[in-house]
This record gives structure tokens, C-alpha cells and sequence, in this order.
């Protein structure tokens, strides 16, 4: 299996690079929508 | 985004994705030069198309916000600029490896290389001048103007291999240097990644409405 090793690699990057994207923003998103829940609750007192 | 087209949106990517992605590792024949590593075109390639295709539809949301001064349109510009720069960086490496494993060496200052890092560096910039201008309308409207100014870098960049003599390949899909099996491949993994690309946008977008929500409330508070 030749140059399967560069193969690999490239395909690891390119998918650790994506999930790790699409983790951050499901992160960050689940965090604001608190963050908006909690300032509404606050402007409503 | 309503219910059903965001639920057809997250099926239809992951299933071109999957297909893809089995196409690739099960189907396609291995080419009798490169061997295995020759299948590093069908990410490559697709991961370079994005990196344009951000870039035009940053240069389009920049190019209508200036005109119009609607922020939705600020809004896709930005979320496609970050999608951008993580497809661009994306291209950089899939491309050295590429590089290493062809030519023997991870980097060298050929045209459509070097063409590609100063459209990192431009993303970059976009991104600079959008967080060192605190004014939100003045940062918006300035890195308006980068992302219009800046996409002369993308044909710059996609000709870069037909204007100068360079090691990078030529343009395979219209050459007809791909076998039909080889080239199919590459097409469904070309509508995947675009499919992804959609689904990427659509999630920044949101993100981002939600993070001028916390601002807007923050003033309010």
C-alpha cells in the first residue's frame, strides 16, 4: 500500500479540523442560548 | 431555519458525505504511479473548492451589505469568511502532504501555493480589522471592504496554474486527466463537501444571530 501513510494523515487533519469546528460551535451556541435565557430572566425582573 | 429543511439538510450531507466517503476507500481504483496517496485529490480538491467558494460568497454577503447595509447579509459575509479560513488552512496542509508524498517535499514557493497563503493571510485580515474596530457597524463595514478587495486574490489564485509555469497539477476535471471512475469520485466528494459547506454556513449564521442577541441584551441590561 504505497503512500498510504500520507493518505491517512490527510484524511485525519481534514476530519479532526472539521469535528473540531462543529464541536466548538455546538459549544459556543449552547452556551449563548444560557447566556440569552438568563439576560431575558434578568431584563424581566 | 425551519424543522423539515434543517433535518433534510443534516440527512442529505451526512448521507453524500458517507457515500463519499465509501467511494473513496472501497470503490475507486488505485492509480498505478501514486498508489494510495493519489486519493488525497478527492479531499483536496473538495477543500479547495470550499476555500474559493467562501471567499466569493464572503465577497458577495460583503459586497450587498455595503450596498444595502442589511446585516444578514454581514452575517453570511462573516460566517463565511470563518468557514473560509478553516478550508483554507485545510488546503495548505491536505496540499504539503500532498506535496511530500509526489514531489518529496513538504513546501515549496510555487504560484498557486504562495497565492494560496496570502488568501490565508487575507481571511486573516478580515478578521483583524472585524475585532480591532469596536464599533460594530464601522468593524462591519471595514471588513465589508476587505472581503470584497480580497477575493481579487481567488481567480488570481485558481488561474495561478494555467498563467505560470508551476509543479502543482494542472486542471484535472477539464484536462481529462482522470479516468471515469476517478473522476465520478471526485465529483460526489466535490457535492459533499459542498453539501457540509451549506450545513457549516447555515450553523455559523445561526451562532452568530445568537451572538448579537447577547450584545443587543447586554445594552439593553
Amino acid at each position: 500500500m504505497q503512500n498510504l501513510g500520507y493518505f491517512l494523515a490527510a484524511f485525519i487533519v481534514v476530519w479532526a479540523l472539521v469535528f473540531g469546528y462543529v464541536l466548538w460551535l455546538f459549544v459556543r451556541q449552547k452556551r449563548l442560548r444560557q447566556e440569552i435565557e438568563s439576560l431575558r430572566e434578568r431584563s424581566r425582573k | 431555519m425551519k424543522m423539515l429543511p434543517k433535518t433534510l439538510l443534516l440527512g442529505g450531507s451526512f448521507a453524500l458525505m458517507l457515500t463519499a466517503l465509501c467511494v473513496i476507500f472501497l470503490y475507486v481504483p488505485t492509480e498505478e504511479v501514486m498508489g494510495v496517496g493519489q486519493r488525497i485529490l478527492y479531499i483536496h480538491v473538495p477543500v479547495c473548492w470550499l476555500a474559493f467558494f467562501a471567499f466569493f460568497i464572503t465577497f458577495l454577503g460583503s459586497a450587498v451589505y455595503l450596498w444595502r447595509r442589511a446585516n444578514s447579509w454581514d452575517t453570511i459575509a462573516y460566517s463565511s469568511a470563518e468557514i473560509g479560513i478553516v478550508f483554507t488552512t485545510l488546503a495548505l496542509v491536505t496540499g504539503s502532504i500532498w506535496a511530500r508524498c509526489v514531489w518529496g517535499v513538504w513546501w515549496t514557493w510555487d504560484a498557486r501555493l504562495t497565492t494560496t497563503v496570502v488568501l490565508w493571510f487575507i481571511y486573516l485580515a478580515y478578521f483583524i480589522v472585524r475585532f480591532s474596530v469596536t464599533e460594530e457597524w464601522r468593524a462591519a463595514r471595514f471588513a465589508a471592504v476587505v472581503g470584497v478587495v480580497g477575493f481579487i486574490d481567488v481567480p488570481i489564485c485558481a488561474l495561478a496554474i494555467v498563467l505560470w509555469r508551476t509543479h502543482h497539477p494542472g486542471p484535472v476535471i477539464f484536462e481529462g486527466g482522470l479516468t471515469a471512475t476517478m473522476l465520478m469520485t471526485l465529483l460526489l466528494s466535490l457535492a459533499a463537501f459542498t453539501a457540509l459547506y451549506i450545513l457549516l454556513l447555515w450553523m455559523r449564521a445561526s451562532l452568530k444571530d445568537d451572538e448579537d442577541e447577547v450584545k443587543r441584551l447586554r445594552e439593553v441590561g
